[in-house]
């Protein structure tokens, strides 16, 4: 029903914008005086008169309907009142499945009554929409067309219902961050609630595995965050050691020294890169690289645990090699043509300009895209996930294996626990902390990247 | 007359009118368009030599082939003979880095690195090695800048970045960081073209004094500037050297209609 008006909402705007501009061109032919705004502003005038005051009813109606319904029905049930919420919750769900024709036990009589009623109300509450939508279309019809005048500034009318809707896009993109923000800190002061939020920061044991029923056998549990938190940078640190160098070098021969067809070829391959799913890669570090590394491990003496931080830090740094390359790409790019020149003139080689002029002209790019990778890389969850470990410990061998915030976080919420349980609590300061990090990168990402476009 | 002879003869004159870099019958291909018809030109020493001409002409291109820097664009392709002190520069025994050392160009658009005004001007030094510890370094900063005439209105920044200066003095800037090098000809591309009347003057003031102890050969759309500061007048049109000759007399008597026109502003 509501996708039926939506189309005679468009097709009624669309009418409105017909005729408001054949009126306009009417008065404009007419009229002795220059009309101010010319016939198409008049036309969309009257079809934003006509579309929006409906549609906005649509959106409000869509959003209060239910609830509004619910509590008509549930007052129109004796004894409704007494009830606590969630036994309203049960009556109000049989209620409506027996108005929509399924049950499942026979109800009672006044179930019964309450199923009509709400089947009244249904469709009462279509035919209300339906009326009062096309009273407001019609409404704004006639508004938009009685304003088709000389001096009408219709040109001014329309540019401010489209800044309206824009600083409404923008909105929706801010207020959503907030109230992922706003959830995530909700459930992480529940967390620190429970377990001290020092402990959280400063504990140097993970081991979330409590009890979750008062019957089970578990530990004690511990929430210390070090160990995972210290994980992640050990995997982001093998990630970068693979990334920059190959990134940058590779960026560096790209814009340089390569010639046009070598790069017309390569450059696009490395996009290729990045629109690898992570599950792939995922798969790749621990069926290919994880047994490779503990093969090779072995045969030098060392002992490399079947799924190492390097498999999956090194897999990872792959993945984030199109990210750095491509970065610095522009940056060296931009570095103007004048300033190469500028060296060579001077007698500089390739090698010296690129050292001393270009390298550092494009460093505040280069560290931008290395910031950007470098939280990619905290933030990354697949690859981990499938081939980093699930033991929290503190070490730097690469050979170990180590866990990370976001293997944790999937291994928390997985399974059955309850939602105010403090070890799937945790996963949502974990989280936190996460996003903290990231956004905090991409600050000083965005900073660098920003002083980088001022320098010429 | 044997080529030997040739050789013998045109090593003389040179002497006789000091030649510090001619150019025989040197051509330049963009791809498969030809922007220079078989240009000779000889280029005195210590002196100022202008090239003129209509936008498009091949002057700049023309210069660009006396420090090869014509070679970094890829599909530029040069027949015919460039000498500098009779020695060919497209023979390949010449490292172009040599060659660039020893003829330094200044370009259109003032483009000092990103770097502090010290740095600019120290950047060629080191690379060649002309400069061994920090004091010397120094030495050459200070110098530099100062027959650029910059040092005394830069001496309290000169770690802060080129950039940051006016457009005239980072003009004044490149022409230091190209005599930092000492070399031996100084390319000049409109070296003024964008910089204001003040500015301008100031960077012709110093193309007169750098006159003494370099040869100097400037593009430039100013006829006045041409009269100011050069010598010796070299007159492109279409890819083609229409004239050549003492300056005075392509201002007062020049030979060819193409330049009158020119230079009267009848076209251009």
């Amino acid at each position: 029903m509501t996708g039926f008006l939506l189309i005679f909402l468009a097709a009624a705007a669309v009418i409105a914008a017909l005729v408001g501009i054949r009126r306009a061109r009417r008065v404009r032919d007419s009229a002795a005086v220059k009309t101010h705004s010319r016939p198409i502003y008049h036309g969309l005038n009257a079809a934003i008169w006509t579309g929006v005051p409906a549609l906005i009813f649509l959106i409000l109606w869509a959003l209060f309907k239910g609830p509004i319904i619910d509590m008509l029905v549930l007052a129109s049930h004796p004894g409704a009142e007494a009830l606590s919420e969630s036994e309203a919750d049960l009556l109000l769900s049989e209620i409506r499945q027996v108005a929509a024709g399924t049950i499942f036990k026979e109800p009672t009589p006044e179930v019964r009554d309450a199923a009509v009623h709400l089947q009244f109300l249904e469709s009462l509450a279509v035919w209300a929409l339906v009326a009062v939508a096309a009273a407001l279309a019609a409404i704004g019809a006639y508004v938009g067309f009685r304003v088709v005048k000389t001096r009408f500034r219709a040109r001014h009318s329309v540019e401010r219902s489209i800044t309206w809707f824009m600083l409404f896009s923008s909105l929706v993109a801010i207020l959503t961050t907030a109230g992922i923000v706003g959830s995530l800190l909700y459930e992480a002061l529940a967390f620190f609630a429970k377990v001290p939020i020092q402990e959280f920061l400063f504990g140097l044991r993970w081991e979330p595995q409590i009890a979750i029923r008062a019957d089970q056998v578990a530990g004690q549990g511990a929430f210390g965050m070090l160990p995972v938190l210290f994980g992640t940078f050990v995997i982001s640190m093998l990630a970068m050691a693979v990334a920059i160098p190959v990134g940058v070098f590779s960026a560096i021969y790209l814009t340089e020294y390569a010639g046009a067809r070598f790069r017309a070829v390569v450059k696009p391959l490395l996009e290729i890169l990045a629109g690898i799913p992570t599950i792939v890669y995922g798969f790749f570090a621990v069926l290919t690289v994880a047994p490779l590394i503990r093969d090779l491990g072995q045969s030098i003496g060392i002992n490399a645990s079947p799924n190492s931080a390097l498999a999956a830090g090194g897999v990872m740094g792959v993945m984030l090699i199109p990210f750095i390359s491509s970065l610095s790409d522009d940056a060296f790019a931009a570095v103007p043509r004048a300033i190469r020149e500028g060296s060579f003139a001077l007698g500089a080689t390739k090698g010296e300009t690129i050292r001393k002029v270009l390298l550092p002209a494009a460093l505040p790019g280069i560290v931008g895209g290395i910031l950007l990778a470098l939280s990619r890389a905290i933030g990354e969850t697949m690859i981990v996930v499938m081939a980093a470990g699930l033991i929290a410990k503190i070490t730097a061998n690469p050979f170990e294996s180590v866990t990370t915030v976001t293997v944790q976080i999937v291994t928390l919420l997985i399974g059955d626990s309850e939602f105010d349980n403090p070890k799937t609590l945790a996963a949502f300061a974990l989280g936190l902390v996460l996003f903290i990090i990231t956004l905090g990168l991409n600050l000083i990402a965005l900073r660098t990247v920003r002083k980088y476009r001022e320098q010429y | 007359m044997s080529d030997a002879a040739v050789e013998a003869r045109l090593s003389t004159q040179e002497e006789e009118r000091d030649i510090k870099m001619r150019a025989r019958g040197v051509s330049v291909f963009y791809g498969q368009k030809q922007a220079l018809f078989g240009v000779d030109l000889e280029i005195p020493r210590h002196a100022v030599m202008a090239l003129i001409g209509p936008s498009g002409c091949g002057k700049s291109t023309f210069m660009r082939c006396l420090n090869r820097m014509n070679d970094t664009i890829d599909s530029c392709r040069i027949v015919g003979d460039v000498t500098l002190d009779a020695e060919d520069i497209y023979d390949p025994a010449i490292d172009v880095v040599e060659l660039r050392a020893r003829v330094g160009m200044v370009f259109q658009k003032p483009n000092p690195f990103p770097k502090s005004i010290y740095e600019n001007v120290a950047y060629g030094p080191r690379i060649h090695g002309l400069v061994r510890n920090r004091q010397e370094t120094d030495e050459v900063v200070e110098r530099s800048l100062t027959r650029a005439g910059l040092f005394k209105e830069v001496k309290d920044r000169l770690h802060e970045p080129g950039t940051g200066l006016s457009g005239g003095q980072q003009q004044r800037l490149c022409i230091a960081r190209a005599i930092a090098v000492s070399p031996e000809v100084i390319l000049m591309d409109e070296p003024c073209s964008a910089l204001d009347p003040i500015a301008t003057a100031t960077v012709e003031e110093l193309i007169h004094e750098l006159r003494e102890n370099f040869t100097i050969v400037i593009v430039t759309h100013s006829m006045q500037q041409a009269a100011r500061v050069s010598q010796r007048t070299a007159m492109f049109h279409l890819g083609n050297l229409v004239e050549e000759a003492d300056t005075d007399k392509i201002f007062t008597n020049p030979e060819d209609p193409l330049t009158q026109d020119y230079i009267t502003g009848r076209f251009g």
